[in-house]
């Protein structure tokens, strides 16, 4: 059983309540913050505990805040990025949803470290019912004295408001969200200069995940040295996975870092295993945008060691056996899954979701659907496969933001692991075409090819 | 999403103005354009979900902006709606992990009982049907996204009943109870 430190009253009645929240121990972490310890002993405790960025690209957190610009005298904000739109990643809403107040905590610890008077959290707007549940949990700090001029009579002051996006997965970005924020359309922005130097409104910024803030409470009650004690090597903590797809108990699971992906895909306690006991097929680990790995690949590494939910060990190999833990959004497919299918509608996505800004992402992702759209829909040419392949190379490092990279690493990924897949389609389109998509069986390809030859 | 031509009504009530006012304090005297998002939302959901031009002039009005500078926000996020739409909108979730748990299936069941194709609105203005990207709820898959909420592990019987409570008047879009 992994420590609860983010969902431990999660399933207590009324945790949405102030007065409840406030019951099991909620806000102590400001008290003891703005009492007993100074900004820099609160960033120090973050350092020390190791935690690194939950939103997907693990950048150890306390030093980000340290790169935060205190000698321009301007003002300084901390924005909480709860724009969880990645494909697979839904462990923030649930966070929100029922501890909101843990979330609030963690943003008025995180701003007193970081001399943010100004604080914001930026939601995506479909999550409209969390904004409110948000919207009145940040009510009821303010009527209890945690938000507001003087909090606990320490001399510090910080406003806290909940902003809604409208529907773009590139305002996940830092500077789109900040553009966004800002009332503009979320194009993103060349960095540098970083949001710590020029962020909102051209202020220093601090950007961080939701799970990010809140583990900050229970870091400054427990110290850094405590949480560092959990999880292995530079993955310390806990993690929220949201696990969904073809297991048997997808949901949102707490886990220690450093846990067997075997055990967190079979045990009882996590997933329990394959939904109807079918084959797993393949797994993406941490959201979209990141490789999607084979059956083989997913337990062992090529070292033949356990593969483990931490950022080290599902990244072994780089991506020509790894993955990476991302922002610990857990796809499982079974054999009926259609990977070239899959893939396309990972491409759609990534084309719907460009912002347009760099020519190799908005004419890149476009083109990339269309082709897997063809290759899909049984109209796939031979030389198909190593257009994707290059497409993607084209796509990759060369946009202004990492959108790119998500779009092209699935492709990638999809053409390395399953490439007889794409060949089949191509190879035999009548029986693509001919396809039941509803009828739960084995994608037919097995029957047909062995992977020796179509290489 | 295409803009209209079709009229509306502009009506900003002394609530709604209340609450436009109450987003505009969340920001500095000088940054109210930030509150263009939220207050875009509100409006919206105030005029049967959709923001004509003449709509989107006021908010500029209300805020102090220049015209373009929400023209350029509507129409590059998704959740404004340049044009009428069903009073039910049903959005599907259609990315991989919804997509994988049916929602293929249930988006044609949905239309053929509506008797329309994706996108169309019900001759009686009430339902329309979509496909959207990815709504963050994939451990509930198949959903859809109905008004502020979030209908989850959808099935056919789920989706009868959903369209009959519609049409019983027994769904509010926007002001659920937020319960424990």
């Amino acid at each position: 059983m992994g420590q609860k430190i983010l969902l431990e009253h999660a399933q207590v009645p009324g945790i949405k309540t102030y007065e409840i929240y406030r019951k099991v121990g909620g806000y102590r972490s400001v008290e003891k913050a703005l009492k007993s310890m100074t900004p820099d002993e609160v960033v120090e405790e973050v350092k020390t505990s190791g935690l690194r960025g939950r939103g997907g690209a693990g950048f150890p957190t306390g030093m980000k805040w340290s790169f935060i610009d205190k000698k321009s005298g301007k003002p300084r904000h901390l924005v909480c990025n709860a724009d969880e739109s990645e494909p697979g990643t839904f462990k923030d809403r649930y966070l929100m949803e029922y501890i909101p107040h843990l979330l609030i905590e963690g943003m008025i610890t995180s701003s007193y470290a970081l001399g943010c008077n100004l604080s914001y959290i930026y939601i995506r707007g479909e999550y409209m019912w969390v904004f409110r549940i948000l919207e009145t949990a940040i009510k009821e700090a303010y009527a209890n004295g945690w938000l507001g001029k003087n909090i606990l009579g320490s001399g510090f002051d910080l406003d806290l408001h909940v902003h809604c996006g409208a529907g773009a997965y590139i305002c996940g970005e830092e500077t789109a969200l900040i553009e966004s924020l800002e009332g503009k359309r979320g194009n993103p922005r060349i960095k540098p200069p970083f949001p710590a130097v020029s962020g909102l409104w051209a202020n220093p910024t601090v950007v961080n995940n939701v799970e990010s803030i809140a583990a900050v409470p229970w870091i400054v009650n427990n110290t850094g040295a405590e949480y560092a004690k959990i999880g292995i090597g530079r993955s310390t903590g806990t993690k929220l996975i949201s696990a969904s797809g073809h297991c048997k108990n997808p949901g949102v699971y707490e886990i220690d870092l450093g846990l067997s992906v075997d055990e967190f895909m079979n045990s009882d306690e996590y997933l329990g295993g394959m939904m109807d006991d079918r084959p797993l097929k393949a797994l993406v680990p941490g959201g979209s945008s990141v490789p999607i790995l084979p059956a083989h690949l997913i337990f062992k590494t090529t070292e033949g060691n356990d593969r483990l939910m931490t950022y080290e060990s599902l990244s072994e190999g780089g991506f020509a056996s790894g993955s990476m833990l991302g922002s610990g959004g857990f796809i499982v497919y079974n054999d009926t899954t259609c990977i070239v299918r899959n893939t396309w509608n990972f491409s759609r996505f990534y084309h719907h979701e460009s912002c347009g800004q760099c020519s190799p992402c908005r004419e890149g992702t476009g083109w990339m659907e269309k082709v897997l759209h063809r290759i899909e829909h049984g109209h796939g040419r031979e030389e198909d496969i190593e257009l994707l392949w290059d497409i993607q190379r084209k796509i990759e490092g060369n946009t202004i933001c990492p959108l790119g990279d998500a779009a092209a690493w699935p492709v990638a990924a999809a053409i390395r692991h399953f490439r007889d897949e794409f060949e089949y389609h191509v190879r035999f389109p009548e029986k693509i075409k001919n396809r039941d998509h509803f009828v739960a069986e084995p994608f037919e390809k097995v029957k047909h090819l062995v992977a020796k030859e179509v290489v | 999403m295409e803009i209209s031509n079709a009229k509306q009504v502009i009506n900003i009530t002394p609530e709604l103005q209340a609450r436009i006012d109450e987003l505009l304090s969340h920001y500095p005297a000088d940054k109210r354009k930030s509150a263009l998002l939220p207050i875009l939302h509100d409006v919206q959901d105030a005029h049967d979900n959709w923001l004509s031009i003449e709509l989107q002039d006021k908010v500029a009005e209300i805020i102090g902006i220049q015209p373009i500078e929400v023209y350029e926000v509507v129409s590059f996020y998704t959740m404004y709606n340049q044009k009428p739409i069903g009073k039910f909108m049903f959005e599907f979730c259609r990315t991989s992990c919804c997509a994988v748990r049916g929602t293929e299936d249930l988006m044609e069941y949905t239309c053929s009982k509506l008797g329309v194709q994706e996108g169309e609105v019900t001759p009686d203005g009430m339902f329309q049907v979509v496909g959207v990207e990815c709504l963050g709820a994939c451990g509930y898959a198949p959903m859809m996204q109905l008004g502020d909420y979030y209908k989850e592990h959808l099935t056919k019987e789920k989706i009868d009943t959903i369209i009959d409570d519609c049409r019983a008047g027994k769904i509010d879009l926007h002001k659920q109870a937020i319960t424990e």
